[in-house]
């Protein structure tokens, strides 16, 4: 397996910058998703180091290897594309054997390989049908068989999942993950899904506009989002942001005055922080609560009160107008038209300047990181 | 109540509508058939219905004539200008359809163009060039002449066809490693029959009613195709259409076009607003 | 995860994959447009150059070239500018009908109804006949003597006494117009019947809650949504229209009252053996087609990049 390594990419399309310049080391044999809203490029990016599409400038490097003047098929590259692009009038075999057949191997050699596949993906049976005749699952599955065929040096998946219904998208998002660690591929997928790249991937990687936002690990992504673009793409229901300046700096700590009233204390790096600044304050749904516990309550109404059993959202209007959205249990009594005291733990929240950058320190830290320290 | 009535005449008017449409498209049709079932002087009486139907009409149009001969060579000029335009249309409309390079809107706009040519135009200059070739009065002059208008419409069309083929399919063949022309031939192709037989279906029909090049480049009538064969169905004097054997020679003709047609309405529906309303 | 590196240069030269398809692309389309060149393109450039001689059909090879002498006797040949008239006549009345009625056949057509298939399958009756059966069929009800046409509107008591409907030079013209448009309103009808037919059916039945009245939905909301389909459609036939040659000649056959800017250039051609003449006439036939194409492409190039 190899790792990909990307250098100055950049692609335009009639004039429009698509890739805005992006340095990127995709570590092998690990699952690394490409997620970000969609015109964010990650599709492109993807058919970028796929060979599909030419770069503006820049390079791609398979395994170390300059591959820009390679055509798809000589990269060592498969692709599983969102429509599994299956070929109609193929049966599931000729299917995953057309690449190996198109490159003259031995039919002892394709027979071989293709029941490989075939059987780490449990599609043997279905071998001799055609694709009409097949469930969007199966489909899925011998695509990816045909990849596995191919005995790339990586995977490649451009949305493979969002045609799937939701039962079955968890499904195979199980087998995904399965799969990869039988293989120990090196596999770049592509989603607009942000539970789908937390779920799937070793390394995250947060697209916006043809550039890099941030790469991590999904829990890096979760705890210590570089900029306010990630803390608010990552984590469902979204991070809140409360508009608010600082009062003072002190140690490691800041503290805050919220534009709607009350002060709280807020992990921040000494050298990033002046007085009077204005700041964003970022503070999960998950980290709040309705009972007023913590550094600072504030008191709200709840306009909304969304019940998913197993949890509840509260949409509430604080005092100065701005909107919080709160987590309470799924069996709370709170209801719509309620007052409610909404406490924040500082230790708890992020903070955000006037760009949009965490005023938090940077440390290069791949691997898990738990939550900050409270 | 007033609503119920209003209702009942204007569904009344619709279906009378619908009827003077039917009675419109097909009475000529039926006039036609009619007359050719009509003898010697029945002819010269307006009966809708024939008061003594006979095929002698029908006899005289292969005997009177080589029409037999007349059919065969209008089916064999179709065919071959279909046959050889469909294979240079086919490789063609892959590429204007499917790979961006310098000059291919220019190129798709001289095929529009080329289609528009009035047949008038190039009358000198291809009756210069068959005599050349030496196939004056021969099928494969009109073969050669015919591909004026057969080639740039099958190109058109199948070029329609092939730029709503998935793009992912073409991909996934890419990285399976293929060709263009591997492409072209192991995945494309076999998608396309329906749009080949379409096309070809089309553009049989436009060879087979073509009447200009026919009646230009042709001097003997067992040289001749359809159209003309009909067109100069003459009497024992010059003034007298014989209109009997005109119209029975008609129905011959039309009575497979019409068959044809309605067994592949719905694929020569497509195919023609494709052409025109897509492209 | 940023190198500390110079940055990259460019890739020089588009990767192999596109290179390939470039250079296969040109490879497919050549024997096409060679046999094209030959069959098309050389024909039309020989008859050009024949325009400006005095080639004669009996010996082609001996000509002089003549200059623009028979461009001037075109000009001045009143037979040329009545044919000229009939061809822009024809046109523009046969292509408004075609038109009016085929949207409205269209309209009828796309009416949910029992014997759908049946009526459409009707429809396509006059387009799947040739030419010139049509050509015949039509003379024949139009004949002077034993035409069915005749027969019914003088027992109708329409007209007094049996017309000669494609010999009378009055008459004539708007004869074949009538032949035109009955074979070729289906043709219109079924585009624009596709083009009913991918409109949402969302804004009628909203059209309907509303309660607006179905004219008024037609010249508002479908006329316009439809015309764009609609002027492709006007284009082609009127291009075909200005070519006319097939449906004149059998109906009417050199008669001057009819007879289009095809006919007339094959008649010096062929009847008269008048090459270089004739070369300079269908070289006209040609110029008027072309600009007109011209005019609608750049037209609609235009229309597309605003």
């Amino acid at each position: 397996m190899a790792g990909v390594t990307l250098r100055g990419l950049r692609k335009s399309f009639a004039g429009t910058e698509v890739i805005r310049g992006i340095d990127l080391d995709i570590p092998d044999s690990r699952f690394t998703v490409f997620v970000g809203p969609s015109g964010c490029g990650k599709s492109t990016l993807l058919r970028l180091i796929a060979g599909l599409e030419d770069p503006s400038a820049g390079s791609v490097l398979i395994d170390g290897d300059a591959v820009d003047h390679l055509p798809p098929a000589k990269r060592g590259i498969a692709m599983v594309f969102q429509s599994y692009a299956l070929y109609p009038h193929m049966t599931v075999y000729d299917n995953m054997a057309f690449g190996l057949k198109l490159a003259r191997h031995g039919r002892q050699a394709i027979r071989e390989r293709v029941h490989r596949a075939a059987s780490i993906l449990q599609v043997e049976p279905l071998l001799s049908r055609k694709p009409r005749e097949l469930s969007g699952g199966q489909r899925q599955r011998v695509a990816i068989g045909r990849a596995i065929v191919r005995d790339p040096r990586v995977f490649l998946f451009d949305e493979p999942l969002s045609n799937l219904d939701a039962a079955l998208r968890v499904q195979m998002r199980l087998e995904l993950t399965r799969l990869q660690a039988e293989l120990e591929g090196t596999m770049v997928y592509v989603t607009h899904d942000q539970v789908e790249a937390m779920t799937l991937g070793h390394r995250i990687v947060v697209l916006n506009n043809g550039a890099v936002e941030q790469a991590g690990s999904p829990l890096e992504l979760y705890h210590r989002p570089r900029n306010l673009f990630v803390a608010g793409f990552i984590g469902s229901p979204r991070m809140n942001f409360l508009a608010a300046s600082l009062a003072g700096v002190g140690g490691d700590t800041a503290t805050v005055a919220l534009a709607g009233g009350g002060r709280l204390a807020v992990p921040a790096a000494p050298g990033k922080v002046r007085p009077g600044q204005r700041v964003t304050l970022g503070v999960r749904p998950e980290h709040l609560n309705a009972a007023g516990e913590g550094d600072l309550r504030l008191d709200g109404i709840v306009l909304v009160a969304e019940r998913l059993g197993s949890e509840t959202y509260l949409y509430v209007r604080l005092a100065d107008g701005q909107e919080v959205t709160v987590k309470a249990a799924g069996d709370t009594s709170i209801q719509s038209g309620d007052q409610v005291p909404v406490g924040i733990r500082g230790g708890a929240c992020h903070l955000f300047g006037d760009d949009g950058a965490a005023l938090v320190p940077t440390d290069v830290q791949s691997g898990e990181a738990g939550p900050p320290a409270s | 109540m007033g609503r119920n009535i209003r209702r009942v005449a204007a569904r009344t008017g619709f279906y009378l509508l619908v009827g003077v449409i039917v009675f419109y498209t097909v009475f000529p049709f039926y006039w036609a058939v009619v007359s050719s079932l009509k003898t010697g002087s029945a002819l010269f009486n307006v009966n809708l219905i024939p008061a003594r139907p006979a095929w002698g009409n029908y006899v005289a149009v292969f005997t009177q004539q080589p029409f037999g001969r007349n059919i065969l060579n209008s089916v064999i000029v179709a065919s071959a200008t279909v046959a050889v335009s469909l294979v240079l249309a086919v490789t063609a409309s892959y590429a204007l359809g499917r790979i961006r390079f310098r000059g291919r809107s220019t190129l798709l706009m001289v095929i529009l163009a080329v289609s528009m040519f009035p047949q008038v135009a190039v009358l000198s200059g291809m009756f210069e060039l068959i005599r050349t070739l030496g196939l004056y009065n021969n099928l494969a002059g009109l073969i050669v002449s015919y591909l004026i208008m057969t080639l740039p419409f099958t190109v058109w069309v199948l070029t329609t066809f092939m730029r709503e083929l998935p793009r992912e399919l073409e991909e996934a063949a890419m990285v399976d490693g293929a060709s263009p022309w591997q492409i072209m031939t192991r995945v494309f192709l076999p998608l396309l029959g329906p749009a080949m037989v379409t096309t070809g279906l089309l553009a049989f029909i436009a060879a087979w009613n073509e009447f200009l090049f026919a009646l230009t480049f042709t001097l003997t009538n067992d040289m001749r195709t359809v159209p003309v064969a009909i067109a100069l169905i003459s009497g024992a004097s010059s003034f007298e259409s014989p209109w009997g054997r005109i119209m029975a020679a008609s129905v011959i003709v039309t009575v497979p076009l019409i068959l044809l047609v309605l067994v592949f309405q719905r694929r020569i529906v497509s195919g023609l607003t494709t052409g025109a309303v897509k492209g | 995860m940023a190198f500390n590196e110079p940055p990259v240069p460019p890739p020089a030269r588009p990767s192999s994959l596109a290179r390939q398809r470039v250079r296969a692309a040109y490879l497919f389309v050549a024997p096409m447009l060679v046999l094209l060149a030959a069959v098309d393109g050389y024909p039309l450039l020989r008859t050009i150059f024949f325009s400006f001689t005095d080639a004669h059909l009996g010996a082609l090879e001996a000509y002089r070239f003549v200059g623009l002498a028979n461009f001037r006797a075109l000009v001045q040949d009143p037979v040329w500018w009545q044919a000229v008239w009939n061809t822009v006549i024809f046109a523009a009345v046969s292509v408004s009908l075609e038109m009016v009625l085929g949207v409205a056949v269209a309209l009828v057509l796309n009416a949910h109804m029992r014997g759908r298939g049946m009526l459409r399958a009707a429809v396509l009756i006059p387009w799947a006949i040739p030419t010139v059966v049509s050509a015949k069929m039509w003379g024949w009800m139009y004949n002077d003597l034993y035409g069915v046409i005749n027969h019914v509107l003088t027992a109708a008591g329409l007209i007094g006494h049996p017309l000669a409907w494609t010999a009378d030079p009055h008459l004539a013209l708007g004869a074949v117009i009538a032949v035109d448009v009955w074979k070729t309103t289906p043709f219109v009808a079924l585009l624009a019947l596709a083009a009913l037919q991918m409109l949402p059916t969302e804004i009628y039945e909203a059209a309907r809650v509303d309660g607006i009245h179905p004219a008024k939905v037609f010249f508002r909301v479908t006329l316009p949504l439809i015309s764009p389909a609609l002027v492709v459609a006007a284009v082609f036939r009127l291009l075909d229209a200005l070519r006319v040659f097939d449906l004149i000649y059998v109906l009417t056959s050199n008669s001057r009252s009819t007879m289009s800017m095809s006919v007339y250039a094959r008649q010096q051609l062929v009847d008269f053996r008048d090459v270089g003449y004739g070369s300079a006439a269908a070289t006209l036939v040609f110029a008027v087609v072309a600009v007109t194409t011209v005019v609608f492409i750049t037209l609609s190039r235009i229309r597309l990049e605003d």
